[in-house]
């Protein structure tokens, strides 16, 4: 438990760190450099610095939603490590209904914005927040159909069972796995995509929205308000990303098979945070229209056949 | 339904070729330049704050003292102090004071000056906690270690000395 704690402190720190420096080399900058070396002290002065700024609750605030907020966005974000099978051992805590529990955990994310934008007692704030629910709605649907695609091939929604179907080679993982459905590398990417505006990511980034909406849903946390939304932005990545690695790239197993364990997990779930950093910085937010648009006319469509072709797949074979 | 699949497709590609963009930046140097640990070379058209050119010819400045600058400048930012000596031609500076704190850089004293004395400095690194600070003496600026005293023509000399007795002899 305390390795899981240390391991989320960490990860949520650092992440950060990767993110700018990552953002500085796609700009041809160099990101941060000056606190320790590379930087990287760099988020340790930024974590004493939100922690001793004073706490500033608006005049028109909604006092009680305004405080919960940031708790709402970070308890349930840090809650569904719980159920990540880091390694064929090393599951926090094994759950039948894993795969359930973690969308569960995940849907409460996009509350979590809605309270903040609603208590904040600001028309940006609020703007942001009913955007960012409708987009986590549009976007939830194909990504349970997609979940659910999975718990038809492996007949189970446990994570690590989910996991352990995908041993051997790399063409077990579920992104390959023709056999069952001849769309899944489609899918893997509309799991991908879902997950991107899942997070609030750019270019997905409704809920922010620097140009339009000043901050979006933060605008009005100083301190470690913002921190704590910030921290649950990295910890809803890690999940969206390990997540996405063990429905489809196999989790903890090894692409031929040799030393299956937590290292290829991580390798897999920090590659796919990379790809996160990389599209936040190469892409321009999308319109609220091309949003929903995506969701509806595209990942849904897709999702649906896709579901539909392996239910056909699991019959027929 | 037509074009649906030809958006997609198109969308995805260029998409694609935004990644390639990014991460063949990734890969390349970053231009940032270190500006405090590292000094930056200014670009010539730089326009700082005025100075006084150095002729190479005569290793001096080429003011004549001549006031134009002052008179021109719209924000009276600059008093150009001077004097007459014996044995010398024409006025000599003593003193180019700049307040920099009016000046608006417009380029007008640069503009009369007839001589070509004045000229737009390099000089980019301007911040200071003081006022006093940003009134300059050119004069100074262009001579660091003393300013060199000016040639004096023993002809002139002569001739002045002689006007002067002159002028004292009529008198009495």
């Amino acid at each position: 438990m305390i390795g899981l704690a240390a391991f989320i402190g960490v990860n949520l720190a650092w992440l950060g760190w990767v993110e700018r420096k990552g953002a500085g080399h796609f700009q041809r900058r160099i990101g941060p450099k000056e606190v320790g070396p590379y930087g990287l002290l760099q988020p340790l002065a930024d974590g004493l610095k939100l922690m001793s700024k004073q706490l500033i609750i608006p005049a028109n605030a909604d006092r009680a939603l305004y405080m919960a907020a940031p708790i709402v966005a970070m308890v349930p974000a840090v809650l569904s490590f719980v159920l990540i099978p880091f390694g064929e051992n090393l599951v926090p805590r094994e759950f039948n209904f894993g795969l359930l529990m973690v969308f569960a955990f995940a849907s409460m994310g996009g509350l979590s914005i809605l309270i903040g934008g609603w208590g904040s007692g600001n028309k940006y704030s609020l703007i942001a927040g009913t955007r960012a629910v409708s987009q986590n709605v549009a976007y939830e649907i194909p990504m349970l159909i997609t979940a659910m695609t999975i718990v038809m091939i492996t007949g189970s929604m446990d994570l690590n069972e989910i996991v352990r179907q995908q041993g051997g080679f790399f063409w077990k993982w579920n992104i390959f796995r023709l056999d069952k459905s001849i769309l899944m590398p489609i899918s893997f990417l509309v799991f991908f995509v879902c997950s991107l505006a899942e997070t609030n990511r750019t270019p997905f980034d409704m809920g922010e929205c620097e140009g339009e909406l000043i901050a979006g849903y933060h605008t009005e946390y100083g301190g470690m308000g913002f921190g704590l939304f910030m921290m649950a932005e990295y910890a809803n990545i890690v999940i969206g990303c390990s997540l996405t690695t063990i429905l489809f790239l196999g989790g903890w197993q090894c692409p031929f098979g040799l030393f299956p364990g937590p290292h290829w997990f991580l390798i897999k779930t920090y590659f796919l945070f990379w790809c996160f950093v990389w599209i936040r910085w190469t892409f321009p937010r999308t319109t609220f229209w091309g949003l929903l648009n995506l969701s509806w006319k595209y990942l849904i469509p897709f999702s649906l056949v896709n579901l539909l072709l392996t239910a056909l797949f699991i019959k027929v074979f | 339904m037509s074009g649906y699949f030809e958006y997609l497709v198109n969308g995805i590609k260029s998409l694609a070729i935004g990644l390639k963009i990014t991460n063949k930046e990734f890969f390349t140097k970053p231009i940032t330049e270190q500006y405090p640990h590292k000094a930056v070379k200014m670009t010539p058209r730089y326009r700082g704050h005025t100075e006084l050119l150095m002729n190479k010819e005569t290793g001096t400045h080429n003011c004549i003292t001549c006031g134009m600058c002052e008179k021109g400048c719209p924000s009276n930012s600059i008093t150009v102090k001077s004097e007459k000596r014996p044995g010398v031609k024409g006025k000599v500076l003593t003193a180019y004071i700049l307040n920099f704190t009016t000046c608006s850089l417009c380029g007008q004293c640069v503009e009369n000056c007839k001589p070509g004395a004045l000229g737009f400095s390099n000089e980019y690194n301007l911040a200071s906690t003081r006022r006093e600070d940003f009134i300059f003496d050119l004069l100074k600026r262009l001579h660091p270690n003393g300013v060199p005293e000016p040639k004096v023509d023993p002809e002139l000399l002569k001739k002045e000395q002689e006007k002067k007795e002159s002028v004292k002899k009529s008198e009495a």
